[in-house]
């Protein structure tokens, strides 16, 4: 009964999801840490501080720069043997690379735990988090994904080893070309305490940028946007909060001139403070809300910014 | 180059789906079904792929009950070739199982490209697409923004990423899967609904894809279902002072 945690992270710094989806895979049972990419031995070091991972193990090579789906995958099965669970954090590249694994051990991912309650059983949601299902997977080997923002981050503050591993990584069917990563100073959506978030009613990028940023600035935050708003170009994609964009649940979320739709509160709901701007006193948005604000949001968010 | 999309008929997306009291499932009856908003951006790419020359034939495929003939036929509307049905009755197909079937279609198809969509909204895996690849041995773009097939042998696709955009280079064959911005999917004329009665959709059992009735054999069994944690609606401020004062004193958030 051993499980293999994949860790997230860019080959410099671990990503903070790897703590929190260590939190959901120690209710499995014991936890060994699998870094992989390329000159990431300060990750693996990183990785070695969380509390209760049994090893880390590293593997670099030149063929996992950037983590492609296809070589990873391989490279995680290589390792499978001598582990019952599989788990990684349902990020972009939790969810690219685990269901090839599960394809490949012929068994079902349960993707998005929101909650373990034994070593087979697990709560998950479906239809926009309109319904947790709770399902008992009947296959030998689990392979889940897991929905940090249901779970604590474990704390560092520990040391365990780390072993190199040296494995013979092919070339895969697909080639990395390039990146266009939005480089940004503000905390990271997904880890972000307070979020402030923008909806169609911004109307261009120019007054997404006017009117959300420096309220973000104010309070430190980071910046979510509706599909309506990244659709529309006044946000780049990866702020997209909802059921197909980022789930989060900082301690306070703003709303501002988002309508609520059922797709947008999935990815916002379990937030612990929500505040909703918008002028439309009939807005859904106001029925998941703990304090509203009926208002024109061009008015109240200067205002805001300014009384801050 | 042959293109083949696998489409899902789900519950409508504007639907707010009940969960039954008893907790065994959600209530699907007389609940509008359509065709997932994933896959009909994953029908409209590969249209766009013939209508630019570098697509010969669109080819759908819906694996559920006979039901999903009707899902077929909305993606035939906009502009597919032909339709596949594999026939499974009732049943919950499992997403292992879906891409098992899916392997084998593409392969008697021999399709260069199999689209589906990212998720499906109703069990919410974002799984298939991967799956497939990973039994095809074929490399996979998921999460698509930008499709530009280079040549019969290369496709570039552009993936919405946590951090961001990353661009790949796949060989063909190859599997993509769409993200909600990849394109806006038309709406399909009268004539061209009409036209889509016409064109062929082939019904197939399992055994005709060459798979027994032990791949649908689920490996989850669902306990239960039920009603997420509800929040209740807060209180009305009634101006920015109020709001900020409720934050610092009430919420303890400021
Ligand atoms: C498959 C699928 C997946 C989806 N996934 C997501 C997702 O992940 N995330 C997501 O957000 N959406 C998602 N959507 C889209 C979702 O259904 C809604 O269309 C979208 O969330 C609406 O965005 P909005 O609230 O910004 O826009 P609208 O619904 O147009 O709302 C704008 C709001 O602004 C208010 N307003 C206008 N002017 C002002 C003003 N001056 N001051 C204050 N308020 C004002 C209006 O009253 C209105 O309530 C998805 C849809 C589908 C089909
Ligand atoms: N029963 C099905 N029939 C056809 N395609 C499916 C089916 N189930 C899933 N898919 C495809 O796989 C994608 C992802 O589904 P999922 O992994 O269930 O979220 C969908 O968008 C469809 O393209």
């Amino acid at each position: 009964m051993k499980t293999l945690l994949i860790a997230e992270h860019d080959n410099k710094a671990l990503s903070p999801q790897t703590a929190k989806a260590l939190t959901a895979a120690k209710q499995l049972g014991p936890v060994d840490l699998l870094v992989m990419g390329y000159e990431c031995a300060a990750v693996a070091q990183q990785a070695a501080q969380l509390q209760g991972v049994e090893k880390v193990l590293l593997v670099e090579h030149s063929e996992l720069t950037h983590q492609l789906a296809e070589s990873c995958a391989e490279t995680i099965l290589a390792m499978a043997s001598g582990y019952t669970a599989i788990v990684a954090a349902a990020t972009t590249t939790g969810k690219n690379t685990l269901p090839r694994v599960a394809a490949k051990l012929d068994v079902m991912q349960i993707s998005e735990v929101i909650e373990v309650l034994d070593a087979s059983t697990f709560k998950r949601p479906i239809y926009a988090g309109n319904a947790i299902q709770t399902v008992t997977s009947n296959d030998s080997i689990k392979v889940l994904t897991v929905r940090t923002s249901n779970f604590e981050a474990t704390p560092s503050g520990s040391e365990c080893s780390v072993e190199s591993l040296t494995l013979d990584v092919q070339a895969g069917p697909s080639a990395h070309i390039s990146d266009q990563l939005s480089v940004s100073e503000r905390p990271e959506l997904s880890s972000a305490k307070v979020i402030i978030s923008g909806g169609r009613a911004l109307g261009s990028a120019d007054k997404f940028q006017e009117v959300i940023l420096p309220v973000a600035d104010k309070l430190g935050a980071a910046v979510g946007a509706s599909r309506a708003a990244v659709d529309s170009g006044y946000a780049p994609n990866d702020w997209q909060v909802g059921q197909t964009g980022k789930i989060v649940s900082p301690d306070l979320y703003i709303a501002c001139g988002i309508s609520g739709a059922i797709q947008h509160l999935a990815g916002m709901k379990d937030s612990k403070v929500i505040v909703a701007i918008n002028n439309d006193e009939e807005a859904p948005i106001f029925q998941v809300a703990d304090y509203g604000l009926v208002a024109d949001l061009f008015v109240a968010l200067p205002e805001l910014e300014a009384k801050l | 180059m042959k293109v083949l999309v696998a489409v899902k008929r789900v519950v409508d997306y504007n639907v707010k789906v009940r969960v039954k009291s008893d907790g065994s499932g959600v209530d699907l009856a007389n609940v509008k079904m359509s065709i997932n908003p994933f896959d009909e951006i994953a029908v409209e790419e590969a249209i766009r792929l013939k209508e630019s020359g570098k697509a010969t034939e669109v080819v759908l495929v819906s694996v559920g009950s006979a039901k999903s003939e009707e899902t077929l036929r909305t993606g035939l509307a906009m502009g597919a070739d032909r339709g596949i049905l594999v026939d499974t009755d009732e049943q919950t197909v499992e997403p292992l199982a879906v891409a098992k079937i899916l392997k084998s279609v593409a392969q008697s198809e021999q399709a260069d490209l199999v689209i589906l969509g990212k998720q499906a909204i109703d069990d919410d895996c974002n799984q298939t697409g991967q799956m497939l690849s990973a039994l095809l041995d074929w490399p996979q773009g998921t999460f698509a923004s930008v499709v530009d097939v280079l040549s019969p042998e290369k496709v570039n696709v552009t993936r919405e990423v946590d951090g961001g955009l990353q661009t790949l280079q796949l060989r063909l064959p190859a599997v993509v899967t769409t993200d909600l911005r990849l394109n806006e999917p038309r709406f399909a004329s009268l004539p061209n609904i009409m036209k889509a009665k016409k064109k062929p959709v082939a019904k197939l059992t399992l055994s005709d894809v060459g798979l027994g009735d032990e791949v649908l054999t689920p490996r989850l069994t669902v306990k239960t279902t039920q009603e997420p944690a509800s929040r209740q609606a807060g209180i009305k401020v009634g101006n920015v002072a109020e709001l900020i004062e409720k934050l610092k004193n009430e919420a303890g958030v400021l």
